[in-house]
Order: C-alpha cells, then structure tokens, then sequence
C-alpha cells in the first residue's frame, strides 16, 4: 500500500517534470490550461453536456429495444423465418461495418431531405444513427447471451407448457441479459463518449459548445473542459463495469450446477 | 381398453440419413409405470420428445387419452400442458428461486391464483422436506435435491402423464436414492409414468411393463420381472448381458 503510493507520486512527479520541462510548455498551458477560460466556459459546456444527456438517454432506450427485436429476430429456428433471419443479419453486419461518423452524416443531413418528416432537431437525427450503430452491436452482445443460455432450459419451459414467447420472456432472456451484463456496460461507457458526435450535424452540444467557446476565447481550453466532463460522466459506469464483471467471475468460479 | 392413456403407433423419425425411430408401437395404461430401457443412442430420448411433441414425428400417430395429438392443428403447448416432464439435467430455472420454479407453470399455463400455485408448491416441497429452500435458488441445492423439485414441479399441474428421461444418470451415486424413492412414492400413488432408464433393480422393482427399444422399434416388451430375468429375444438378452 505504502509502497504503491510513494511509487506512484515518484512517478506523477517525474511525468510532470518532463512535461513542465519541454521547451513548449508554458504556450501549451496558456491555450490548453487557461483556468479564467475554463471557468468563463464552463455554464456554456455544461448545458452542452445536458443535451448529450439526453440524447444519450433516448439512445439507450432506443438501442436495448431494437438490440432485443434484431437479437430475437436471428434466433428464430425454422425455414419460415429466414427471410427474417437474413435481413436482421445483413442489418448487424451492415451497421457494424459503416463508421459511426458516415451513418450520422447520412441519417443527419439525407434522411431529412426526403422532406417525410417534418423538420426535426439535428439531435434527434443523431440519436436515431446512434441507435442506427449500436442497436448492430448490442443485438449481437443480446445474440451471445441468448444463445450461451443452455438448450435444455428452453426445453424444459416448453415442456412445461410455456409458449414460445413465454419461455423467450420469462427464461432465455432473463439469464441472457445476466450473462451478457458486462458487456452491455461496456458499450454503454463506449456510447456515452459517442453521443459527442452529434455535434458534427450542428447539435449545440458539449462537444459543439466548447468549439464556439473555443474560437470565442482565441484558446483550446474549452476542449480540455469538456472531455474531463465526459470522463466523469463516464467514470461511474466504468468502476461499475468492472466491479460487475469481478462479481460475476467470482459467482462463476462458485460454482456450477446440475 | 378404456383406460388405455397413450397410444403410439408406427412412430418415425430421421436426423438426416439417420433412421433413430423406424415405426415405433407403444402403450402405457392409466396408473401404469412402463420402462424404457436400450442401448445409448437407441433413441429413448427421441422417442419421449415425440410424446410432448417437443420433437416432430416424421410419421405415426400419437394419442393421449384418445385424442390425436399428432394431429399438425393440436395446440401444442395445450398438450404439454397435460405431461409432465423431467430430463437428464439442467430442468430448474437457474435464475428463479425454488418456490417460484415449483408454480411457474400452474401461474402462467394452467392461469392458477399465485396463493393458490404457493400453498400447492409449499406442499409439495414439503412431502420431499425441501420447504426449508422454498426461498432459496436452485444452485444452493445438491443436484438430486434439484432432481426431486423438478419432479414435484413437474406434477404440480396434475398431469395425465409423467415422463421421466433418465432423471438419475447425471447425479452422484449417493444421490440417486432419493430421487428413486420419490419416484416410487409417485408410482406407488398412482402416477402414469413413461420413463427412459439405466436403473434396470429399479426398472424391475417399479414398472410394471419394460420396453426395450433397439434399432429404432420395439424388441421386446413386457412384464418387468419376466423381460428383465428372462428375455426372449436374442437382442434383449445381448444387452442385458452387457450390463451385467
Ligand atoms: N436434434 C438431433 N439432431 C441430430 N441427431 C439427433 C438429434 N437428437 C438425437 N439425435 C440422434 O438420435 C440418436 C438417438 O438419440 P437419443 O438421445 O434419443 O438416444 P438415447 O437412447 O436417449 O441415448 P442415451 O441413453 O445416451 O440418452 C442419437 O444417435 C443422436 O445422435
Ligand atoms: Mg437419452
């Protein structure tokens, strides 16, 4: 204990001397570390950070119900299905492929030219190519967890006279969504950076607050500010992650059952 | 017979190329105990899949208390609604605790009041003294205390038919009395029971018919004591002897 502590200061402050010692640093510190412009830009970037919030929470929402449709979708046995099967696989395959960037281009300044809608916020476009990405890689975390569900438990809630749906409901999913925790977090920490992104369809974001505080000041600190705003929205939900995957290893090393 | 329960007839079923059952005859009379009994692979799991329709026949005819469940128009979770079942192993619901296992089906399929599916359950958990872990999750029991909730969840719902797929074969040697027992109790009490077993003391104490499947149909058939100390078919006799 003792001895990680004095290594660890041993070493912030040999970190901090290089740094502090380059022959750039006092340039660098006056436009990325400017504490008058990180307070002046603060409220700005805050309230920025409200919209990723809740773009961030529609998002979630968003992605856990499409994830389960596509996830459910791909696990349907049967001829009967397949065309269903095959679009839900080129849905995943296709949205894991594109980069993040290129969907909310598209969905941000395609989707509303088709003058379908009536004219929405750029933030509600850039929730929708979130959820667009995502909902590709949560239904194949769902997918795993579903399937890592032993065959025999389906079996026997059919034989117990459960319906399909029933037996999805009430036993496959429940254990799929436990086993699949960790993981889900982990892409739940992964988006709460990416709703940042919004900010490229000119959504007056964290992200967007800060480059108009930015050229507003003539100084970069305003970026500085909001990625630490992101780190500690982010943060929580990282030492959780951990924590849960440390307890469900644990529980795993427990024991098994017959 | 009037009081014929279930009646196969010419019962089919292929894995690709694979013929596991090629016309298999079979009937179990109500309060009857009829034991299944062939080599691994013989397809006596198959064969009671058929039975709750969990797995489809490639041709034959079913009947359960004379109606045609094979009928493609059934309504299949009706049926299985009416058997019990308990397989090999993993049968209770790892994420559901005991009590909860125990009433699933009555709450959901059979539309029973909770406190009703609760004081039945209880009950039951009770007569094999588990209601000490009505609260508890599976993995805190031993695997043949699980074995005997599955059982008891399994008649919870008064089923016509019990099938029981080898209900001891994955449990520890000194577990697999209990479950037995509890078998016995049920036979004893007038349960219809169909099951696939290795057990053949158990076979021959509890049934009162013992079918043995090879090659996909029925070799031989009858009482217990006379097709297990006696057998007629050379067959039969082949695979008695192995065990031995
Ligand atoms: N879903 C399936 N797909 C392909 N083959 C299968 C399937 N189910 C069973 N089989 C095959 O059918 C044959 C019979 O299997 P089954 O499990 O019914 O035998 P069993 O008599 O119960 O054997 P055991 O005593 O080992 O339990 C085996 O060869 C098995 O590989
Ligand atoms: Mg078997």
């Amino acid at each position: 204990m003792l001895v990680s502590a004095l290594s660890t200061l041993v070493f912030a402050g040999l970190l901090f001397w290089a740094v502090a010692g380059s022959p750039g640093w006092a340039r660098v510190q006056q436009m990325f570390l400017d504490p008058e412009v990180a307070l002046a830009s603060l409220p700005r970037i805050l309230e920025g950070l409200l919209l990723n919030l809740q773009v961030l929470l529609f998002a979630a929402i968003g992605v856990v119900i499409v994830a389960l449709v596509i996830a459910t979708l791909r696990t349907l046995r049967g001829p009967v299905f397949f065309p269903l099967r095959a679009l839900a696989a080129g849905y995943t395959d296709l949205f894991r492929g594109v980069p993040l960037l290129i969907v909310l281009f598209i969905v941000g300044y395609g989707v509303p030219g088709l003058e379908f809608f009536d004219r929405m916020p750029a933030a509600f476009w850039g929730t929708i190519a979130i959820i667009l990405v995502y909902s590709a890689y949560v239904a194949e975390v769902f997918r795993a967890g579903i399937e890592a569900v032993h065959p025999s438990q389906r079996l026997a809630a059919r034989a117990l006279g459960l319906s399909h749906g029933q037996t999805m409901r009430r036993i496959v999913l429940p254990q799929a969504m436990r086993n699949v925790t960790p993981a889900l977090m982990n892409d739940f920490v992964a988006m709460q950076k990416d709703v940042g992104l919004i900010s490229v369809l000119g959504a007056v974001d964290a992200v967007r607050a800060a480059q108009i505080e930015t050229a507003h000041f003539f100084n970069y600190t305003p970026y500085v500010v909001a990625g630490l705003l992101f780190v500690l929205l982010a943060w929580p939900t990282i030492r959780l992650t951990d924590w849960v995957s440390a307890r469900m290893r644990a529980r795993e090393r427990a024991g098994s059952i017959v | 017979m009037s009081d014929r329960l279930l009646e196969l007839r010419g019962i089919r079923r292929s894995f690709g190329d694979h013929h596991v059952l090629r016309g298999v005859d079979l009937d179990v009379d109500a309060h009857e105990v009829v034991a299944l009994i062939g080599a691994s692979g013989s397809g006596k799991s198959t064969l009671l899949r058929t039975v709750n329709l969990l797995e489809p026949i490639d041709d034959g005819i079913i009947r359960l208390a004379g109606d045609d469940i094979s009928d493609p128009r059934v309504d299949a979770d009706g049926v299985r609604a009416r058997i019990g079942a308990v397989f090999q192993h993993y049968n209770l619901f790892p994420h559901l605790r005991v009590l909860e296992n125990v009433t699933l089906a009555a709450r959901l399929v059979h539309r029973m009041p909770r406190a009703e599916a609760d004081r039945r359950g209880r009950e039951l958990l009770a007569s094999i003294g588990l209601d000490g872990f009505a609260g508890a999750y599976p993995d805190r029991l031993s695997g043949g205390q699980q074995q005997r909730v599955a059982i008891v969840r399994a008649i919870l719902t008064d089923p016509q038919l019990l099938l029981l797929d080898e209900v001891t074969s994955a449990l520890d040697p000194e577990l697999v009395g209990e479950v037995l027992a509890l078998v016995r109790a049920l036979a004893d009490g007038g349960t219809t029971i169909l099951m696939a077993t290795h057990e053949m003391a158990f076979a021959r104490e509890v049934a009162d018919r013992v079918v043995f499947l090879d090659g996909g149909v029925v070799v031989e058939e009858g009482p217990a004591a006379q097709v297990l100390a006696d057998p007629q078919e050379p067959r039969t006799r082949e695979f008695l002897s192995r065990l031995l």
